[in-house]
């Protein structure tokens, strides 16, 4: 199953190369990691996007837990959450086609970022479901380039009772 | 008062209590090296290869109880300690490793002598620093200590640029440290305690296994207190050598690959596993599906990722051995009177029975043995003895036939299973213990992966005993080779091996050798006599095997035992392991 897990971590050199070490080492798998900064300039976050059956998440969470440099790990899985990523997309449709994507983008409330005389870059944020369509009805335009952010999420702060 | 950094490294080694170093010098750790010069109160040992130094630190670690240190150079100094390091972390043994850098403004361009050693080593340490300014030191070393030592222990590694071993800082050694994402648990939860002490109590056939972690924690009375107790029988895992008498009565000896039969027996039949201060290694379980189907698995360890890893546990318990297995012998005591002896009595005469059909034993004709040069070992000894090894046969037979009835007299390398480990590691202990005896039980392969540092030991005065079970193979992969590869010994004969006592005198060592069996004991009594390092050269047979073995992918009961072609009747079968 696939999982989605938050870790905050010490903001300092080498701490993701021990992340991805650890994942590398143990043959764990990646699908997407994001890293940024947090209120706190000392502390990072990480969100990673994993696949395994549940003694392999157990194992990946321990492990997680285990790194010196690691303060907190939290399974976003077991929560109510949002998740979120952007992509950047250039679309190259030919001329006919050109006002089709811009049609596309304003159905999704993506936003069109840069243009050229041959080209569009459309910027989309969402869920994995909402940036698979769009991608989906772009392709057939002419989709040059594709850049994700890699997801982030949080827990929603109301839960339902059964997991708080 | 300002101290360069080279100074503020030896002044905090010196708070942190270390006396003995183990290193090589080298361009960037010149500074050093030159503040230890002339020092009183730390030696620096010097070895033969930066290898040689990992290994004598971590002798020196498992001997004692304290983390060893080791300082080397840039580049090849440090990738020389890799294995060394992997080998600590492997068999989690504190050691803080420093290495010298590159200065500061050539860091990544190449230099010479350079290696991303932080990087090379952060999958073989328990963490590792690079000090970029002097003024954070002394902190990162009273880090560094700090973890390698608490938790489950491990090694450290600080990589200081030479630049840094030159500049200037205050020097102000902290007290104490805390680091807001590294605190280690001790205490197990006393719900999950009681439930292991009920379970327990119901248990008709319940097995102790006990590793490492009962050496580490200091919980060897602790373990005996809960066995005889509650009348459990306790086997060993490799790493949990000494951490039961092994001449108890309630010992089974060792498990797993080349286990006694009778402890895989009764881990195999147990309604109830009892794992202490271990972690399921592939060599204890063999086939996990197989292994132990019908029973419940309390397991305590202070490391969470341990627990649940390779077996299903019933009642996972998170804390330091010492401390839970206080805690539970305290709520066991508390219970209304089980009488312990009665209930176990049926599982304990099973066990006795399965130690009557299969001893641990061998057939000592007119070659030497090396079970039996072990077992004279031992005797001549009386035990009292620590005892390193190096890997393969040599470790297996050890770990057989010398009852180990102490914590910290065993020193092997488990995890890792390094050659070269037991000499270094037995001067290590040496250096530590400078009036016990001290053995590293080798064979002819191993001893020729680390045989430089005979240099340290005859310069150092370290009398160790190099027992050489000298059998011209690469023995375990060579028994491999005759059961499961129709006796093709690729690359297993070791022609070309040297004369080791002839080695051992070029150094200034003594060299003995025992062609005979009746010559075996005077060989062992003589080396104990000399007071300098003894190489024993013991030209065994061949072709001996070690026995019991659990084929690769089977379980643990599915053991191949003595042929019977090979023990005929009219020999004499020696003592068991009790």
């Amino acid at each position: 199953m696939r999982h989605i897990i938050s870790v905050l971590v010490e903001n300092k050199f080498g701490v993701l190369s021990r992340v991805s070490g650890l994942f590398s080492g143990r043959g764990y798998n990646i699908e997407a990691i994001s890293v940024g900064a947090t209120l706190d300039p000392q502390v990072a976050q990480m969100t990673i996007v994993t696949k395994g059956d549940d003694n392999i998440i157990e194992q990946i969470t321990k492990q997680l837990n285990k790194l010196i440099d690691v303060i907190k790990v939290t399974d976003l899985t077991d929560f109510d959450h949002v998740e979120r990523e952007m992509v950047l997309i250039k679309v190259a449709p030919k001329a006919e086609n050109r006002a089709e994507a811009l049609r596309v983008a304003e159905i999704f409330r993506a936003d069109v970022v840069d243009s050229s005389p041959k080209t569009y870059t459309i910027q989309v944020t969402g869920d994995e479901k909402k940036i698979d369509a769009i991608i989906d009805l772009l392709r057939p335009l002419g989709v040059k380039e594709v850049v994700r952010t890699g997801k982030v999420a949080i827990a929603r702060e109301k839960q339902p009772a059964a997991t708080v | 008062m300002k101290l360069t950094g080279a100074e503020i490294l030896i002044e905090s080694l010196k708070k942190e209590g270390v006396k003995h170093i183990f290193g090589y010098p080298g361009g960037v750790v010149l500074n050093i090296f030159d503040v230890l010069y002339g020092e009183k109160d730390l030696e620096l040992i010097l070895t033969r290869h930066e290898q040689g130094a990992t290994h004598a630190a971590d002798g020196y670690a498992r001997a004692t109880g304290k983390p060893g240190v080791v300082l080397v150079t840039s580049g090849p100094g440090a990738t020389n300690i890799v294995t060394g390091l992997a080998t600590a972390y492997m068999d989690s043994i504190p050691m803080v490793a420093i290495t010298g850098q590159v200065s500061t403004m050539l860091i990544g361009n190449d230099a010479f002598q350079e290696a991303d050693i932080v990087g090379i080593t952060r999958p073989c340490t328990k963490y590792n620093f690079l000090v970029k300014d002097v003024a954070d030191l002394a902190r990162t070393i009273k880090e560094a200590f700090f973890i390698a030592t608490t938790g489950r222990p491990g090694p450290v590694l600080i990589d200081i640029p030479k630049d840094v071993t030159v500049s200037k800082a205050e020097f102000k050694y902290p007290d104490s440290v805390d680091i807001r994402s590294y605190r280690p648990n001790l205490k197990g939860n006393i719900w999950q305690i009681k439930q292991a002490a009920a379970t327990i109590a119901k248990a008709k056939r319940p097995v102790i296994i006990a590793g490492g972690g009962v050496i580490i924690s200091g919980a060897a009375e602790e373990l005996k207190e809960l066995a005889e107790m509650t009348k459990v029988p306790v086997t060993l895992t490799m790493m949990g050598l000494g951490g039961f008498p092994g001449d108890h009565k309630l010992c089974l000896g060792m498990l797993g690959m080349h286990g006694t039969y009778f402890a895989n027996m009764a881990v195999h039949n147990a309604d109830l596993l009892i794992a202490i201060g271990m972690r399921f290694d592939d060599r204890v379980t063999g086939k996990v599906e197989g292994f132990a189907s019908n029973a419940k698995i309390i397991h305590v360890d202070i490391d969470p990722t341990s627990i649940r890893k390779n077996v299903r546990v019933d009642v996972p318990i998170v804390g330091d051995v010492k401390h839970v297995l206080k805690d539970l012998n305290k709520v066991i005591k508390e219970e209304p009177g089980e009488s312990w002896p009665a209930i176990r009595k049926s599982w304990l005469q099973h066990i006795e029975d399965w130690k009557a059909e299969n001893p641990m034993s061998y057939d000592q004709d007119d070659v030497i043995k090396p079970q039996f040069v072990v077992e004279k070992i031992y005797e001549v000894t009386k035990g009292d003895a620590i005892i390193a090894t190096e890997v393969g046969q040599n470790q297996m037979w050890a770990a057989q036939f010398f009852k180990f009835k102490k914590p910290r007299t065993w020193l092997s390398s488990g995890g890792l299973g390094t050659m070269g480990y037991g000499f270094p590691a037995a001067i290590g202990a040496q250096m530590a213990f400078p009036n016990k005896l001290v053995f590293d039980i080798a064979g002819d392969g191993s001893i020729q992966m680390n045989i430089q540092e005979l240099a340290t030991a005859v310069l150092h005065n370290l009398p160790v005993k190099v027992a050489i079970l000298n059998n011209c193979y690469l023995g375990m992969v060579r028994q491999w080779q005759e059961l499961f590869f129709g006796e093709r010994y690729s690359s297993t004969c070791l022609i070309g091996t040297p004369d080791f006592c002839k080695v051992a005198e070029a150094y200034g060592a003594v060299g003995l050798r025992a062609s005979k069996p009746s010559e075996v004991e005077g060989v062992i009594r003589e080396a104990i006599k000399v007071k300098k390092p003894v190489f024993m050269d013991f030209v065994c047979d061949q072709f001996e095997k070690v026995y019991p073995m659990v084929p690769a992918g089977a379980a643990i009961n599915e053991m191949l035992l003595r042929p019977k072609a090979e023990a005929p009747a009219a020999k004499k079968k020696l003592k068991a392991v009790k």
